[in-house]
């Protein structure tokens, strides 16, 4: 196992469309023990992309156990991953370890259906909500060569969205 | 060797402003920083790092006549750049009322109190001028934990009956 070298923006390979993994082998489940290794030692911990490491392949992994009182579904290896349903949205802070020095905040939905397969090609079904869902929903942007600067909402504006009614006269 | 400088600018609002101020820097090989534009009343007002290898006395030379033109107020201080070294909030306090005097005191006190070291605050005055609100969010390093800002607030809202204050953690998320 070998902790890998994270690519840091303003490199432009982190706006690259991943493609699908194809084959699932042995050389595959190295690169994941790897790509594990190096989320672990990143400063959040709890998600990583492989383009995020310069590999172009759909792959991410996710694990937010280490957050007290939450719903999660532990140690995740989401191959090739389609998010097919969102619902509700809310705004939450996100950091990167790809983006150095800033946090931002971003618009997300509060619960996903996801489909995604394993490390051994085989599919699965979940359906998460708040910090999990927020992780998956940024990693999964990184296969698609977008960063959470891509979906920054207004610091000023963004907590109280006041309607302007117009009076009729 | 390039000097970090903190450019102030205040005047009435107008299409234009941030354009012209940044092409004269930029013709002058200014390099920009951490910026705050935004228009307070009908005033815009800049605060803005810039990196330039002059003294401060030739940058306000150099910014003088188009502030004139445009009718800015200028300001300028020679600072430290410290770039890279953000603080992520863990605290938004958000607090809605009718305008009186004395809301930011009073609030901005409990937060210090209860060890808030603020990050950035904006406020608004909304309704109209018979009926005006002030609306306040503010984010912050809670320095000793949230529960120490929860209970200054607490004490505050014990006197202040007439403020509504939402104190709430901000969680990053960070992948």
């Amino acid at each position: 196992m070998a902790t890998l070298d994270l690519l840091t923006y303003p490199d432009t390979r982190l706006k690259t469309v991943s493609t699908s993994v194809m084959v699932f082998d042995e050389k595959l489940q190295a690169f994941i023990a790897d790509l594990e290794e190096t989320m672990r030692a990143g400063p959040g911990g709890v998600g990583i992309a492989a383009p995020q490491v310069g590999h172009f392949e759909r792959i991410v992994i996710v694990d937010v156990s280490s957050k007290p009182k939450i719903k999660h579904h532990g140690f995740m290896i989401l191959i090739n991953p389609e998010i097919t349903h969102w619902k509700d949205f809310e705004i939450g802070r996100e950091g990167c370890m790809s983006v150095p020095d800033y946090t931002g905040n971003v618009i997300r939905a509060k619960t996903i259906h996801l489909i995604a397969r394993d490390e051994n090609g085989k599919e699965h079904e979940y359906d998460m909500a708040g910090y999990e869902a927020r992780a998956v929903q940024h990693e999964v942007d990184h296969l698609e060569g977008l960063l959470f600067l891509d979906r920054l909402v207004s610091r000023r504006h963004d907590l109280f969205q006041r309607k302007v009614y117009k009076s009729k006269t | 060797m390039s000097q970090w400088f903190m450019i102030t600018l205040v005047g009435k609002d107008q299409v234009g402003i941030v354009a012209k101020i940044t092409t004269t820097l930029y013709e002058s090989n200014c390099n920009l920083g951490e910026a705050s534009m935004l228009r307070l009343g009908g005033n815009f007002t800049i605060m803005l790092m810039v990196g330039y290898k002059g003294t401060a006395q030739s940058l306000h030379n150099l910014l003088k006549p188009v502030a004139d033109s445009l009718q800015l107020h200028l300001h300028i201080n020679g600072i430290k750049g410290q770039l890279h070294q953000h603080q992520a909030p863990n605290v938004r306090v958000r607090v809605y009322g009718a305008d009186r005097v004395g809301i930011v005191a009073q609030v901005t006190t409990a937060l210090a109190k209860g060890d808030l070291n603020i990050l950035d605050l904006e406020s608004d005055v909304g309704g109209d001028d018979a009926k005006p609100f002030y609306v306040m969010n503010i984010e912050g390093f809670a320095t000793a934990g949230i529960e120490a800002v929860e209970t200054a607030l607490q004490e505050l809202l014990s006197q202040q009956h007439d403020l509504e204050v939402i104190l709430e953690p901000i969680e990053t998320v960070v992948m």
